[in-house]
C-alpha cells in the first residue's frame, strides 16, 4: 500500500507533510490540490513530517491537502525518440503541450508510444547477457539505437527469444530473457532510471586517451578537451558563453549532443528551437536536430525541476553511452542549478556554507561531473560523454562557491575574460589563465603527436609562451612608454598580437572562420610561427606596428577564407611577399 | 477589491514584524490575499494554522487585535481594453479620477509561457538613438535594462525609446518613483499625445515599499491580455528595478530568512528571472518587450542586483557622461543586446554588423591611447587619429540626444572610418570596403 499523508506547512515550493508510513529520501509524492496532480519530491525527513520540494507553483494550495507517495525516485524513461525532443527538466515533451502557457500539473509521456521503428535484431537465443548489453537496434534518424538489457537488470541472463527483425512500436517486447532463477522476463524498447543514480553497464572506465575536436582554435589547438573529458566555462555575463557553448554543439565531432538549459533565458532555448532544425550536420548534411536532445528549464519555469533538469540530461547522455556513442553534454548554467540548491537549503533552514550555498555543494559537484567520462563497454567498444559546464559567477568573481567548487572537479577551464569581451576579442577566453589538464595527460601528448604531427604538444606550449612574453612586453611598454623600451619589446608584443588575432580570436557569425578543421588548425598555427620565428630587426616601433598590423589584416582575410581556395592562396602569396620584402 | 460576506473574520494576531504578521487561521491557501486592519496583504508562509502574512502597506500602527479577512484568492486585475489611457497604483485601483475598470478579473503572476510555443524574436525596434540601433538594436520580446546611475537621465532615455517605438501599447510599471518623475511620465505621454496607449501602474516614494512589489506583476498581466489575447506588440517599462529588488529584501529579511549576497533573499535570480522572463515573441504575432530600469551605486555592476540582473535580460545599456564630448552616451564597451544578431545584417544593411565591431574596436584603441595620455607617455600619430575619431564617434553616434535612421548611422560610421584610419587599419573584409568606403 502506498504511503499517504498531509499537507501541513507551505513556504514557498517547500511543503511539509505528514505522513502515515515509511517515506524514503528522493522519493517521489503527488499533492492533490483539487484534482490537480503536483508533483514533488521528499528532500528531508523528520519524525512522521517530510519536507518536499514541489516541482510547480504552490499558489493556492492549503493545509489539509491529500499526499500521495509513489514508492521511486524521479525517473526518466529511456528509449528510442528521446533524439530531437524538447524536454522539461522532468522530461515533460514540451511540443505535446498545445497551451500557450505551461499548466500546473500537466505531465506528458516522454516518448511517442504510437510510432514505429525497424527493429534489427543482435542478440541470439541461448546468449548469456548482463544489464547494458545489446539485444538489438533500430535506426533512430541515422544512428544506430541500441536495444539493451535493461539497466536495472542484476546478474547474468539468458536470451530465450528476440524478436524477428520487422516494425514494433516501444511499448512492444522485442526480447525474452530467462534469469539465474529461471523465471522470464519481456524486455521492451523502453527501460526507466533513476535519474540521480549513476548508469553503470561497463566494464572499466580508463583516462581519457584522445581529444574531441571542437573547430574552435583556442580549445583544439591551445587547449584542447578530451573526449569522455570535462570542462568548464566561467565568465561573467555578456563575455560570449552562449554563444561559445552554441558553437560547441554545433562543430563538435560527438555524435549526440544533449543540451540542459537550466535555469537560463527562453529565447536562448528558442534560439535552439529554431536554429538547430536549420543547421547542417557538416558529416552527413543532415539536420543538427536529429541527433540532439534539448532539456531546457527556464529561468522562469519552477526552480526544484531546474535542480533534476541536470540529472535528466546526465542520464539520457549515459544512456546513449552505453550505446557505444560519442556523447557531448552541455549544461548552461550549472550556477543556476547550485542556485536551486541554495534556495531550498536556504527554505530547509539548514546551516549555511559558503555565501548560503549548501555545505556539501563541493560534493554534489564533483560528484556531477564524475559521471561523464570514457568507458568500455561490456562488448568491448567505446562509449563516451564529454561533459561542458558553463558556471556564472556572481558579479564575474571566480572566487565563488560554484566557480571553486567546479574547478576541483573539471579538467579544462576556458576562464572568459571580460577585459577580452570589452575589446570584441571573441571567443572571450583568456589565454594565459585557461587550461587543459589533458596537455599534462601522456596518452592524450602521444595521441595528438600521432594524429596532428610530432611535437605538436611542444608547438603549442611555445605558443602559450608567446603570449605570455607578449603579455608581459605589453606591460613593460604601457609602464616606460613607446619610447622607453627597445623596440624588440614591441616585436615582441606584437607577435603575441599576431597569436591572439589569428589564433585565438575567431568569428562565430562568420560562415567560414566559425569552424576550422585540425588540418586548418595546423596549417594556421605553423604560418604565424613561423612569422613568429622570425627576427624581423625594426628600425622603430611604429613600423614595427605597422608592419604587423598589415600581416594581421592579411591572416584575417586568411581566416575569412575557404581554405585552400583560389582566393585563399592569393591571400597567401601577398602574405609572403610582405614578410619577405620587410 | 470587495470582500466577500461568508468569509470569517480574525482579529488575535500572534506577532508583527515591519513587514509581515503572523495570526492563527485555518483553510488559508498559498499565496491567497486578506486584508489586516483596512490594509492589503498576502499569504507568504503556512505553518499548520499559523499564517504569515505581508502587508503590503507596512504594519505601522496595526493592533494584536486588528480585523483580518481572507480573500480566497491570490491578488487579481481586471483586464478589458478600458485599461487603456489609465492609471493605477499598485493594486490595480485608478489613480487618475476615472471609474473602476470592468472586465475578466485575471490572476497575478500567472504561468510561463511554454518555451516550445514561443518564436524567435525578430522584429527591429528603431529609436533612432545611435549608441541603441547601430551598437546594441532592440528587438520585439527582448528584455533589457538600463543600467544607470542615480543622476543619470534614465527615464528621460526610456520614456524617449518608448515614443519612438513603433508598438500597441506602453505600460509603465513605476516602482519608487518620485512624484516629480511620475509627473514627468505623465505629461511626456501627454504631450506626445500617445496617451490613448499607455497604462501605468505606479508607487510613487511616498506609498510604503513593499506595494512594489505588486507593480511588475500587475503591469505584464495588463500587457499579456494585450499581447496573448488581442495580438498587440506591447512594451513595458520598468523602472527602477533596484527599489523593487530592495523591497524583496525587506520582506525576506522580516521573515528571518538567511540573505546571501548583498543582503539580497536567496531566491532573487528566480524572482527577477519570473518578472523578466515574461518578454515574449508570440506565435500569434503579439509580443511583449520589456525596457528596465536597474539604478548602480557608482556603476558598480558587480552588486547582487545588477548581476542577477545581466544573467537573466538580454544585455544591458550603460549610460555615462563622457567627458570628452561633454554629452551622456551609450557605453559601447559595457553596453551589449543579445538579441542584436537577429536584426541586424537582416533587418538592416549587410555592413551593419562589421561597422559596428570596427567602430566599437577602434573607440577602444582610442581608450587605450587615452591612458597613454594620461600617464603622460608620446602618442603616435595612430594614437592622435584615435582621439579625434573617439570625439567625433562620441558626439555623432554614441550620445543619446541622436536621432537618426540607421542607414545614416552606418554612413556616418564609414564617414569617420574613411576621415581617420587607413582601410587595413579598419581590419574591414575587402568586400564591404569596396563597397562602403568612402574616399
Amino acid at each position: 500500500m502506498k504511503t499517504t499523508g498531509k499537507v501541513i506547512g507551505i513556504i514557498a515550493n517547500l511543503v511539509t507533510v505528514k505522513v502515515d508510513g515509511p517515506v524514503a529520501q528522493n522519493e517521489l509524492c503527488f499533492i492533490d490540490l483539487d484534482g490537480t496532480k503536483l508533483m514533488a519530491e521528499v528532500i528531508k525527513v523528520n519524525g512522521d513530517l517530510a519536507s518536499v520540494q514541489v516541482y510547480e507553483s504552490t499558489r493556492g494550495l492549503k493545509t489539509g491537502c491529500d499526499v500521495e507517495f509513489q514508492g521511486y525516485m524521479l525517473e526518466v524513461t529511456l528509449g528510442p525518440g528521446l533524439l530531437s525532443s524538447n524536454f522539461d527538466g522532468l522530461q515533460n515533451n514540451l511540443a505535446t503541450m498545445e497551451d500557450v502557457f505551461l499548466k500546473r500539473g500537466e505531465y506528458t509521456k516522454a516518448l511517442d508510444e504510437e510510432k514505429k521503428w525497424d527493429f534489427t535484431p543482435i542478440a541470439a537465443a541461448g546468449q548469456k547477457v548482463i544489464a547494458a548489453d545489446w539485444l538489438g537496434e533500430v535506426k533512430e534518424g541515422w544512428l544506430p539505437h541500441k536495444i539493451m538489457v535493461p539497466f536495472s537488470f542484476d546478474g547474468e541472463y539468458t536470451v530465450k527469444s528476440v524478436a524477428p527483425a520487422g516494425s514494433y512500436k516501444i511499448t512492444e517486447t522485442i526480447a525474452t530473457l530467462v534469469n539465474q532463477d529461471g523465471e522470464e522476463v519481456p524486455v521492451t524498447m523502453i527501460q526507466r532510471w533513476p535519474v540521480k543514480v549513476a548508469v553503470g553497464g561497463y566494464v572499466e572506465k580508463p583516462r581519457p586517451f584522445r581529444i574531441m575536436e571542437t573547430g574552435v582554435r583556442i580549445i583544439d589547438t591551445l587547449n584542447p578537451i578530451a573526449e569522455g573529458g570535462t570542462g568548464f566555462i566561467p565568465g561573467p555575463f555578456g563575455c560570449g558563453k552562449t554563444v561559445l557553448q552554441h558553437a560547441l554543439a554545433e562543430q563538435a565531432d560527438a555524435d549526440v549532443i544533449i543540451m540542459a538549459a537550466c535555469g537560463e533565458r527562453a529565447n536562448e532555448v528558442v534560439e535552439i528551437f529554431t536554429e538547430f532544425p536549420e543547421l547542417k550536420d557538416r558529416r552527413t548534411g543532415r539536420s543538427l536536430m536529429e541527433r540532439t536532445t534539448i532539456i531546457c528549464n527556464t529561468s522562469n519555469m519552477p526552480v526544484a525541476a531546474r535542480e533534476a533538469s541536470v540529472y535528466t540530461a546526465m542520464t539520457i547522455s549515459e544512456y546513449y553511452r552505453a550505446m557505444g556513442m560519442k556523447v557531448l553534454l552541455l549544461a548552461d548554467s550549472t550556477s543556476r542549478w547550485a542556485q536551486a540548491l541554495r534556495e531550498m537549503s536556504n527554505r530547509l533552514e539548514e546551516l549555511p556554507g559558503q555565501d548560503g550555498f549548501p555545505v556539501d555543494l563541493s560534493a554534489i559537484i564533483s560528484n556531477f561531473y564524475s559521471r561523464a567520462g570514457i568507458v568500455k563497454l561490456n562488448n568491448g567498444q567505446y562509449g563516451s560523454i564529454t561533459f561542458i559546464g558553463t558556471v556564472s559567477p556572481a558579479g564575474g568573481n571566480l572566487k565563488e562557491p560554484v566557480t571553486e567548487s567546479t574547478k576541483k572537479a573539471a579538467r579544462c577551464f576556458y576562464a572568459l575574460s571580460q577585459n577580452r569581451a570589452d575589446k570584441k576579442r571573441y571567443p572571450a577566453v583568456d589565454p594565459v589563465d585557461s587550461y587543459s589538464k589533458y596537455l599534462e595527460y601522456p596518452e592524450i601528448s602521444d595521441y595528438l603527436n600521432e594524429k596532428i604531427e610530432k611535437g605538436w604538444v611542444d608547438k603549442v606550449i611555445k605558443t602559450k609562451y608567446i603570449i605570455r612574453k607578449g603579455k608581459d612586453a605589453y606591460e613593460q611598454i604601457n609602464i616606460l612608454g613607446d619610447d622607453g623600451v627597445p623596440v624588440a619589446y614591441h616585436e615582441q608584443y606584437w607577435k603575441s598580437e599576431l597569436v591572439d588575432f589569428i589564433i585565438l580570436q575567431q568569428d562565430a557569425f562568420d560562415p567560414v572562420d566559425r569552424a576550422s578543421t585540425l588540418d586548418r588548425q595546423k596549417f594556421m598555427l605553423d604560418l604565424v610561427l613561423g612569422i613568429c620565428d622570425k627576427e624581423f630587426g625594426f628600425d622603430d616601433f611604429e613600423q614595427c606596428m605597422n608592419f604587423f598590423k598589415n600581416i594581421i589584416n592579411i591572416c584575417r582575410q586568411l581566416n575569412y577564407t575557404e581554405y585552400q581556395s583560389d582566393t585563399f592562396n592569393q591571400y597567401l602569396a601577398e602574405l609572403k611577399e610582405e614578410i619577405n620584402y620587410e | 477589491m470587495s470582500k466577500k460576506a461568508f468569509q470569517r473574520i480574525y482579529t488575535q494576531l500572534t506577532a508583527i514584524t515591519k513587514a509581515t504578521v503572523t495570526l492563527e487561521a485555518e483553510g488559508v491557501s498559498n499565496d491567497e490575499l486578506a486584508v489586516v486592519n483596512g490594509r492589503l496583504a498576502q499569504v507568504v508562509k503556512i505553518k499548520g494554522n499559523s499564517i504569515t502574512l505581508q502587508v503590503f502597506g507596512g504594519t505601522e500602527d496595526i493592533p494584536t487585535n486588528a480585523e483580518v479577512v481572507f480573500y480566497g484568492e491570490p491578488p487579481t486585475l481586471n483586464v478589458s481594453d478600458d485599461l487603456a489611457g489609465r492609471f493605477f497604483n499598485a493594486y490595480g485601483e485608478p489613480i487618475d479620477g476615472g471609474p473602476a475598470v470592468e472586465g475578466e478579473k485575471r490572476q497575478i503572476g500567472g504561468p510561463s509561457v511554454n518555451p516550445y510555443r514561443r518564436r524567435q524574436p525578430s522584429e527591429l525596434i528603431p529609436t533612432g538613438i545611435a549608441g541603441i540601433d547601430l551598437n546594441n538594436t532592440l528587438v520585439s520580446g527582448q528584455k533589457i535594462p538600463f543600467f544607470a546611475d542615480p543622476d543619470q537621465p534614465y527615464n528621460q532615455v526610456m520614456s524617449m525609446v518608448a515614443l519612438r517605438a513603433d508598438v500597441d501599447k506602453i505600460i509603465l510599471g513605476g516602482m519608487g518613483l518620485s512624484n516629480d518623475d511620475y509627473l514627468f511620465f505623465k505629461n511626456q505621454f501627454e504631450s506626445a499625445g500617445a496617451l490613448h496607449k499607455i497604462i501605468s501602474f505606479v508607487n510613487t516614494t511616498d506609498q510604503p515599499p513593499v506595494e512594489r512589489l505588486l507593480i511588475p506583476d500587475m503591469a505584464l498581466t495588463a500587457a499579456e491580455y494585450f499581447a496573448v489575447d488581442k495580438n498587440e506588440k506591447v512594451l513595458v517599462l520598468l523602472t527602477d528595478m533596484t527599489l523593487y529588488a530592495d523591497a524583496l529584501s525587506i520582506v525576506s529579511n522580516r521573515m528571518d530568512q538567511i540573505p546571501s549576497k548583498d543582503s539580497m533573499p536567496g531566491s532573487l535570480y528566480s524572482d527577477l528571472a519570473k518578472i523578466y522572463e515574461k518578454a515574449v515573441q508570440l506565435p500569434d504575432g503579439g509580443s511583449i518587450t520589456i525596457i528596465a530600469v536597474t539604478t548602480l551605486n557608482d556603476g558598480d555592476i558587480t552588486h547582487a542586483i545588477p548581476d542577477n540582473t545581466g544573467y537573466i535580460t538580454e544585455g544591458q545599456l550603460f549610460l555615462r557622461a563622457d567627458a570628452d564630448s561633454g554629452k551622456v552616451i551609450i557605453d559601447p564597451f559595457r553596453s551589449l543586446s543579445r538579441l542584436k544578431q537577429l536584426v541586424q545584417n537582416k533587418k538592416t544593411r549587410e555592413d551593419h554588423s562589421a561597422v559596428m565591431n570596427t567602430s566599437v574596436r577602434l573607440y577602444a584603441d582610442a581608450a587605450n591611447a587615452k591612458s597613454k595620455l594620461e600617464n603622460g607617455f608620446d602618442l603616435s600619430d595612430y594614437d592622435m587619429r584615435c582621439l579625434k575619431y573617439a570625439k567625433e564617434y562620441a558626439t555623432r553616434l554614441l550620445a543619446i540626444d541622436v536621432n537618426i535612421p540607421i542607414t545614416e548611422m552606418l554612413d556616418t560610421a564609414w564617414e569617420l572610418f574613411a576621415k581617420y584610419f587607413s582601410k587595413a587599419e579598419t581590419g574591414l573584409k575587402d568586400a564591404l570596403i569596396q563597397k562602403y568606403w568612402k574616399e
